[in-house]
């Protein structure tokens, strides 16, 4: 370990809901290794499943993530559904997609103005969060909650959409829409910005399939997949749209996918409004008892594939429920993105997967040679701004 | 495209133990955890089919280990299923194979008490430092709350 230095990073962090503790190996600048220590907000959910009715876990898998609260249900009442052997009601399917897809917008959003803030793009930041604001207050008009929206339920959604909301949802989504072609035009136009995130972190197509990774993460290094187009489900069959991709696998492949993204699901949710015009009838169906067998349902959450296994007995509860979320696959690619890269954009690169990160909180350098120094979160984040600085100045000259 | 079906169903004839096809998208393959390294070897490498995950789950018969991979072109998704009797609860590590299976594997160590041959990188992932060896809180006989 001659001249190696180890910085650990976590494993709290209040700013995102998920602490993990990374361990940084460096070289002076240069990161050789990285190592990540989960655990610290593990809760059991799994075994909790084990002792709630199939109505309550849908419940329970809500609570799992804040940010794509509607994700887990979504998936978990899929699985349910094979297992009865369920189809939805066509009203249903159109308000599940609506529901997805904002979620989509304003966890893209989130993530965008988070990678702003770390690069020290404040203004990004403040603008992304800005044109959030507006989809959530969306949400609280027509679930009647800004997150945990409590829409699905095996069978169907338990609140409809009404036709006096169609109209303003529309209006706002089209006010959205201009502000991230705003915003998407002033990210990707900007030099520095490209410069500061070209080339940084890069994940490898093979390397992308190797650590298994989904969701923007795969589909910005070229692995063309989406489960909403390969395994249609709700009404992503039912309505146009694409799936985006990229090839550069670094940060900024990353970011324009995600940007590319919102203009796609405001695409989806716009087509689905007008269809909710038209069709009418039930928006769930009776679900009676939930058989013997087992069942498996996913959903392309806005991080990726959310994969729920269930298994049921014919009792009211479930045997097992097996949940892989996004982040559980996409994280490792850090193993390949981080080494060789420098400290500054170790922070970037581990936010580039949008995980539920957390943790520059608290950061000490061991230093072997000179003992022990103490950096804070506030250190890496000037270290990745500082950056950021001189490729601005370096480009302004 | 259904030759991927066709072609695992005949390279692997006499060790396919059962064979269910719950819907044209979902397929339940059992097999037996002597070929388990050869068949994701040829599904994975091969075939190119993803990853998604494994997990157990506690049986009265042992702990039933399941891996899920994905065609993601085909929407199909296959499910190899393996049964560890109760004697003896491991199973070859096939994060060899696949880098992305690595954490799920020690997380079943942790929680179900499988051990892994072979695994590349084993330790703890989950639980605390100092949570007591011998207790697998996925097992049936640990209840959660009402």
């Amino acid at each position: 370990m001659k001249n190696k230095t180890v910085i650990p990073i976590g494993p709290f962090h209040p700013l995102q809901e998920e602490p993990e503790f990374f361990e940084l190996v460096v070289e002076g600048e240069k990161v050789v290794d990285i190592n990540v220590h989960l655990g610290y907000n593990h809760r059991g959910i799994e075994k909790i499943a084990e002792s709630k009715t199939f109505d309550q876990m849908v419940f329970l898998v809500e609570r799992i993530c804040g940010i794509c609260s509607t994700s887990h249900p979504i998936a978990n009442c899929n699985a349910v559904e094979e297992i009865a052997g369920i189809e939805i009601p066509e009203r249903a399917k159109y308000i599940r997609s609506i529901i997805g897809e904002m979620e989509r917008l304003h966890s893209h959003l989130l993530w965008l103005g988070l990678a702003g803030h770390f690069i020290g793009y404040n203004t990004l930041w403040m603008w992304a969060w800005k044109y959030r604001e507006p989809i959530l207050e969306l949400f609280e008009a027509v679930t009647g909650n800004r997150n945990h929206y409590a829409m699905m339920k095996p069978g169907g959604v338990l609140r409809d959409i009404k036709e006096e909301d169609i109209a303003p949802l529309l209006k706002g989504l089209n006010e959205v829409e201009k502000k991230i072609g705003m915003l998407t035009k002033a990210a990707l136009d900007d030099p520095v910005l490209a410069a500061r995130l070209k080339g940084v972190g890069v994940l490898s197509k093979e390397d992308a399939i190797a650590y298994c990774a989904v969701g923007p993460t795969a589909r910005a290094s070229g692995v063309d997949i989406d489960v909403r187009r390969d395994e249609p489900y709700a009404a992503y069959g039912l309505v146009d749209w694409q799936v985006i991709t990229q090839e550069g696998g670094d940060v900024l492949a990353k970011t324009v996918v995600r940007l590319l993204e919102c203009f796609e699901s405001i695409k989806i949710i716009g087509q689905c409004l007008e269809r909710l015009r038209k069709v009418r009838g039930e928006i769930a169906v009776k679900v009676k008892e939930i058989p013997p067998g087992e069942g498996i349902g996913h959903h392309e959450a806005p991080r990726g594939e959310t994969f729920h296994y269930v298994r049921s007995d014919g009792s009211n509860t479930p045997v097992r429920l097996k949940v892989r979320a996004p982040t559980y696959v996409n994280l490792p690619t850090c193993k390949v993105t981080v080494p060789g890269e420098s400290v500054a954009d170790a922070t970037l690169i581990l936010a580039s997967i949008d995980p539920c990160y957390c943790c520059t909180e608290r950061i000490i350098t061991i230093n072997n040679k000179t003992g022990q120094r103490e950096l804070r979160g506030e250190d890496l984040l000037r270290l990745c701004r500082k950056k950021t600085e001189r490729i601005r100045r370096k480009l302004e000259k | 495209m259904e030759d991927v079906i066709k072609e695992l169903k005949e390279k692997f004839k006499g060790k396919i133990l059962g064979w269910e096809e719950k819907s044209p998208k979902r397929y339940y393959v059992t097999i037996s955890r002597d070929d388990l390294l050869e068949i994701v070897e040829f599904i994975f490498n091969k075939q190119k089919a993803r990853f998604i995950i494994e997990s157990g789950i506690d049986t009265p018969h042992g702990i039933e280990m399941l891996y899920h991979f994905s065609f993601d072109k085909l929407n199909k998704i296959i499910t190899f299923k393996i049964l560890l009797p109760k004697n003896k609860y491991e199973v070859e590590s096939i994060s060899i194979l696949i880098p992305g299976a690595s954490w799920i594997e020690r997380e079943i160590t942790e929680l179900l008490g499988v051990e892994f041959l072979h695994h590349p990188d084993p330790g703890r992932l989950l639980l605390a430092d100092d949570w007591p060896s011998g207790d697998y809180p996925l097992r049936q006989k640990v209840k959660s709350k009402k």
